[in-house]
C-alpha cells in the first residue's frame, strides 16, 4: 500500500480499519544469499538498499528481539555531518544526503527535521579548533557558519550569558543538522526492503555460525533453526564483540553504556540541537515537547542497559551550566544504551578473516545519524565484495597499519571517545 | 554500583575512574632478541587494540582518585555490574604503608 494524502482520505473514511501490515512476518526460508544479523536500523537499511541498489532479495534480517528493540530505539535521535577528518567527512555528508531524500525514497514519514545543530565554544582554542572543522566541512561541500557571541544570543536568547567560568564566546553551526523520529526508520526501512523481498525475521537469535571445511561460513544457527547463507552480514553494534566471538574473532571494541533522558513535556523552547561544550551536554527537542538529552558514557564496560548515578549528576550539572531554567524541569525517563565503542572513535564496515562473514561495527555513539549511509555502504560491500567509496577508510586492520581515524585525539582509551 | 574499596570500604561509583580490562599483558620482547618484526607487531596490536569485551565476569583496573588513590583490580559481571571481589592491584597499597606509619 502507497501512504499519501488520498490513502489517509481513504481510510479516514472507513474508519481507519483499512490499513494493512507495514511489513510480512514470514517464516525463515532454509537459505538465503544473504543473511544479515540484527535488526536494527543498520540491518533493515543494508537489507533495502541491497534489494533496492544492488538488486538482491533473496536477503533475510535476522532479529533476536523486536525490530528497533536495541539501539535503534535508544539514541537521542540527532542527524549531522559535522566531521573533520577524511574518512568521516565525507561519509557523514552521504549520510546527511540520505536522510533528506530519506522520506520520498522510502515512501514513509520518518519526520527528518532540519532544525540545525549549534556546537557551543568557551575559549579561543576551542574556537580555533572549530573554526578549522567549519572550514573542513565547507571544502567539502557541506554547510557550517562559525558563529560569534552576539549571533548566539539572537539565535538561543535563553542561555546563560553570565557564567565567568566558560563563558559563551560563539558556535559552529550545521543548518542541514538536525532530528529524526528513531522508530518511524526502523519501520520505514522494514516495510521498504519488506517490499522489495527481504525477509524479517523476529524473535530469532544467532547462536553459532555454520562454516564448511574450509572455515568459511555458511550459514548461522539460530533459535528458528538453521539458516543457509551465501555470505552473513553482522549489524549488531553493542554486541559486535559477543557475535564475532561465536566466529573465533576478536575485535578492536569494547561495550559502554550511554545514558540519555526526556524531561516532562514543555512547550515549544529550544529551536534545534544545542551542545555545551566546557562539559559534555547536549540537548534538544522533541515534537511532542520534551527535552532530550544526554552527556558522557559511564565510563566502564557494560551491557546491562542502565548507567549509574554519577553520570546523571554529571550530565545535570551540564546543563544547569548552559540553561539554569532546565532546573525547573522535571525529568520524565532515562535509560541507556549499549555503544559499540572503538579503539578510535570510528566504525568498522569490512570484509572479516573469515570468509562470507562481514562486518559493521564500533558506531560508538554516532550510529543514528549513520543509519541511511550505512546501510548503503554495507550493501555495496556485501553485494560487490568492496568497499564503497565513502567507507574506503573504515577498515578492520587500519589499527594494525596506524592508520586510525580517531576524530578526538584520545587514543586507544574506548571510554575517553 | 558501589565499590567496596579494600582501603576505604564501600564508596560510590563516582569516587572511582576506569581503565578498562586488566587481562592484556605488556609484550616483553629483549631488544634485539631474534623475535621477527611481524611477530612483535602482532604482539602489541593484540596488547593495545584487541579486547575480549566480556558479557559476563571480567577482571578490571579501577583508580580511586577520589579516595586512597590506589589502583584496584576488581572482578564485575559487565551485564548486571555485580562486583565479585575488589582487591588491591600489584604495587598499590600506599593507603596501607601510610597507615602503618610507613
Amino acid at each position: 500500500m502507497k501512504y499519501s494524502i488520498f490513502s489517509l482520505a481513504k481510510a479516514a473514511l472507513s474508519g481507519h480499519k483499512g490499513w494493512t501490515r507495514a511489513w510480512r512476518d514470514p517464516a525463515p526460508k532454509n537459505r538465503y544469499d544473504v543473511v544479515i544479523i540484527g535488526g536494527g536500523g543498520h540491518g533493515l537499511a543494508t537489507a533495502y538498499f541491497l534489494a533496492r541498489e544492488y538488486g538482491i532479495r533473496n536477503v533475510a534480517v535476522l532479529e533476536k528481539g523486536w525490530i528497533g528493540s536495541g539501539n535503534a530505539g535508544r539514541n537521542t535521535t540527532i542527524i549531522r555531518s559535522n566531521y573533520g577528518l577524511p574518512g568521516n567527512t565525507g561519509f557523514y555528508e552521504l549520510s546527511m544526503k540520505l536522510w533528506e531524500r530519506m522520506e520520498q525514497d522510502l515512501n514513509y514519514n520518518t519526520m527528518v527535521s532540519q532544525r540545525g545543530i549549534i556546537n557551543l565554544y568557551h575559549s579561543d582554542a576551542q574556537r580555533d579548533a572549530f573554526a578549522r572543522r567549519g572550514n573542513t566541512m565547507r571544502i567539502n561541500g557541506i554547510d557550517a557558519e562559525l558563529l560569534d557571541a552576539e549571533q548566539i544570543r539572537k539565535e538561543l536568547p535563553f542561555l546563560n550569558y553570565n557564567n565567568s567560568r566558560f563563558p559563551i564566546m560563539g558556535g559552529l553551526l550545521q543548518r542541514r543538522a538536525g532530528t529524526a523520529r528513531h522508530d518511524a526508520v526502523v519501520w520505514g526501512y522494514a516495510r521498504a526492503a519488506s517490499e522489495g523481498g527481504v525477509d524479517i525475521i523476529q524473535n530469532c537469535e544467532v547462536t553459532g555460525f555454520v562454516r564448511d571445511a574450509s572455515g568459511r561460513v555458511t550459514g548461522v544457527e539460530t533459535s528458528r533453526g538453521r539458516i543457509g547463507a551465501g555470505k552473513v552480514g553482522m549489524a549488531v553494534a553493542g554486541s559486535s564483540s559477543r557475535v564475532a566471538a561465536m566466529a573465533g574473532m576478536k575485535l578492536p571494541i569494547e561495550s559502554h553504556v550511554l545514558q540519555a533522558f526526556v524531561s516532562e513535556a514543555i512547550k515549544p523552547l529550544i529551536p534545534g540541537v544545542i551542545t555545551f561544550g566546557a562539559g559534555h551536554f547536549y540537548v534538544s527537542q522533541s515534537d511532542k515537547g520534551g527535552l532530550v538529552f544526554g552527556g558522557d558514557l559511564d565510563g566502564y564496560n557494560s551491557y546491562a542497559q542502565r548507567g549509574n548515578m554519577p553520570v546523571m549528576e554529571d550530565v545535570c550539572e551540564g546543563g544547569m551550566a548552559i540553561m539554569p531554567m532546565i532546573g525547573r524541569v522535571r525529568m520524565l525517563r532515562q535509560w541507556g544504551g549499549i555503544m559499540d565503542m572503538s579503539m578510535d572513535g570510528t566504525p568498522i564496515i569490512d570484509k572479516t578473516p573469515v570468509d562470507g562473514l562481514y562486518l559493521n561495527a564500533g558506531w560508538c555513539y554516532g550510529g543514528f545519524k549513520a543509519t541511511p549511509a550505512s546501510g548503503l555502504v554495507f550493501a555495496h560491500l556485501l553485494a560487490r565484495d568492496e568497499p564503497h567509496s565513502e567507507a574506503a577508510l573504515f577498515r578492520l586492520d587500519r589499527f594494525r597499519r596506524g592508520a586510525m581515524i580517531d576524530e578526538k585525539g584520545q587514543g586507544a582509551q574506548p571510554n575517553l571517545h | 554500583m558501589r565499590i567496596a574499596c579494600p582501603f576505604c570500604g564501600e564508596r560510590e561509583n563516582g569516587e572511582f575512574t576506569y581503565l578498562g580490562d586488566a587481562s592484556p599483558k605488556r609484550p616483553n620482547f629483549a631488544v634485539d632478541g631474534g623475535e621477527s618484526p611481524e611477530r612483535v607487531e602482532d604482539a602489541f596490536h593484540d596488547y593495545v587494540y584487541l579486547r575480549d569485551n566480556l558479557a559476563g565476569v571480567m577482571r578490571e583496573y579501577w583508580y580511586h582518585g577520589g579516595g586512597c588513590r590506589s589502583w584496584l583490580v576488581a572482578e564485575r559481571n559487565t551485564v548486571t555490574h555485580e562486583f565479585v571481589s575488589v582487591t588491591a592491584a600489584p604495587g598499590a597499597g600506599a593507603a596501607l604503608a601510610a597507615r602503618a606509619g610507613e
